[in-house]
């Protein structure tokens, strides 16, 4: 139990400390790793929730596959332009804030908020029981986000195109 | 460790990405900020879905993650869209529609 405990605060160190750098950091490449640690923290969060599906789905599409498509975007767009970018912010005070405020908010409801104080077990294996789930009773939302996922990125590379 | 806490650290990460989208000038910062914000809510599906012992949130997770990346493509497409016809990446400066 203590271990689970020392375990979680070093996944929400690690995940806060570097959800900021994101927001913070002055390089923009600098702001895509540190985004990649972040994401790599919230599988962490997935696998102590018992989701060990979702934990490699996030380091496979997330880690994997969103960080090498801004990393290449941030490549492509230096070279077009020819100069590093500039990745500076505005109204700092303003957004954070906006932020505090927000937060403060949240978390003054959600100390108050009746909730479960200990978890419900599976029914069965939670892999399992998303699979079956996502064939029977979510087939149709499944089968939309396919499409959903077809018309995005044929648009995608449409408008990525090599100008003519 | 209490439903609580994951939502509190939720709440936390949503915010600095909140935070990042409304300061960050650059395009890609604010898609950055908006990652920050979906892994948050997804953070909060997941606890759900443990403590309820109902995977329909883990379910929802999946669906977020996919629309997430189609998101991300489609946005970075529009960057560098923007890039060829305006020569820029700062937000502020998109203001053609401006009346």
């Amino acid at each position: 139990m203590t271990l689970k405990i020392v375990g979680f605060w070093i996944l929400a160190v690690v995940l806060v400390g570097s959800a900021l750098a994101v927001v913070l950091t002055k390089n923009l490449f600098h702001s895509v790793l540190w985004l990649a640690l972040a994401l790599t923290g919230t599988a962490g969060i997935f696998l102590m929730l018992q989701a060990e599906f979702l934990a490699g789905v996030q380091i496979l599409l997330y880690a994997g596959g969103v960080v090498t498509v801004v990393v290449f975007a941030i490549v492509v767009t230096e070279r077009l332009v020819g100069e590093t970018l500039s990745h500076t912010s505005r109204s700092l005070v303003g957004g954070a804030a906006v932020a505090g405020v927000l937060l403060m908010v949240l978390i003054n409801t959600l100390l108050r908020a009746p909730v479960a104080a200990v978890p419900i077990p599976f029914a069965s294996d939670p892999t399992y029981l998303i699979g079956r789930d996502l064939m029977t009773r979510y087939v149709l939302p499944f089968e939309l986000l396919a499409v959903i996922l077809l018309v995005s990125l044929l648009s995608a590379s449409y408008f990525a195109r090599p100008e003519d | 460790m209490s439903l609580t806490a994951y939502l509190v650290l939720a709440a936390v990460v949503f915010c600095i990405g909140l935070f990042g989208v409304m300061t960050r000038r650059n395009t890609v910062g604010i898609l950055l900020g908006i990652e920050l914000m979906l892994n948050a809510v997804n953070i909060n599906l997941v606890a759900f879905s443990r403590f309820q012992g109902e995977v329909t949130g883990m379910v929802l997770t999946i669906f977020a993650i996919c629309i997430t990346v189609a998101e991300v493509a489609l946005g970075l497409a529009i960057v560098i869209l923007l890039y060829r016809t305006r020569r820029t990446a700062m937000a502020d400066q998109v203001d053609w529609l401006k009346g």
